[in-house]
């Protein structure tokens, strides 16, 4: 694929029920570098709505969203 | 040009006032309800903040004070009033009622076995959570004093404080979001 994002920390969610993927993933994504991109899986349903609106909040930027069966997969770009 | 510089200065001196008034990204959040829903939702929001990159500033008063005893503490020296709200009111976070649908105690019971199952964070895990994370708390030092509550007996919370109302209208005031749970 052409379009491959370059990951570089995977937080594994699932399972994780509201306020958990948005605490941990705001806690994970301190732990690369700016420019870096994290990929976050979740299963709760409501992340997708969340982590928009976490990253418009906190000033960081989702590049992918994808959605496989019960899971959803999030390449957030740490931008601030 | 004298007259330029002079307009400037006072220029920013507005600017630097007018600052000072636009509200901070903070919420200040009063914890009234001693309630295990409100309590839960209470710290639900308040972590759910810091992790947007806001401050959060928690303020437990009246019933909400009693959320924040520690179980395993006991403390001497108290009257008999004092006492007996000690007895009545939940000692900590692990025995606090919901409001609805407690049925003596079966409801909330269900609900913690339901939450387990489902992987909710216990009120207990949502307030080291919040510890962890840096969400701040004041506690009504009246309400305190009215149920006859020692700060001896509240939980090691990282940086818990004991202040008034005005303490908490300060945090309010420079806060964008504020609630009354």
């Amino acid at each position: 694929m052409s379009d491959e994002i370059n990951v570089d920390k995977v937080m594994d969610l699932k399972g994780l029920p509201c306020p958990m993927p948005v605490v941990k993933v705001s806690k994970g994504i301190k732990d690369v570098e700016v420019g870096q991109v994290i990929q976050a899986i979740s299963t709760d349903p409501g992340s997708l709505t969340d982590f928009p609106a976490w990253a418009r909040t906190s000033g960081n930027e989702i590049l992918k969203t994808e959605q496989n069966d019960e899971e959803f997969v999030f390449y957030i770009k740490r931008t601030a | 040009m004298e007259n330029i510089e002079k307009q400037l200065n006072d220029l920013k001196s507005q600017v630097d006032a007018l600052g000072q008034k636009i509200p901070g990204s903070k919420l200040s959040m009063i914890v009234f309800s001693g309630d295990l829903d409100k309590a839960l939702a209470s710290f639900i929001i308040a972590t759910g903040a810091i992790a947007m990159g806001l401050e959060a500033v928690m303020f437990f008063t009246f019933w909400g004070t009693p959320i924040l005893r520690e179980k395993k503490k006991k403390v001497g020296g108290k009257d008999i009033m004092s006492k007996m709200f000690g007895f009545m009111l939940p000692k900590g976070a692990s025995k606090v009622k919901l409001s609805k649908m407690n049925m003596g105690g079966m409801g909330t019971a269900m609900m913690k076995s339901l939450m387990k199952k489902k992987n909710v964070a216990s009120l207990e895990e949502m307030i080291d959570m919040a510890g962890e994370l840096g969400v701040k708390i004041y506690v009504c030092e009246m309400s305190m004093d009215l149920m006859g509550f020692k700060r001896e007996e509240m939980i090691d919370y990282p940086g818990i404080e004991f202040c008034g109302v005005a303490k908490f209208l300060e945090e309010a005031n420079g806060s964008k979001i504020q609630m009354f749970i």
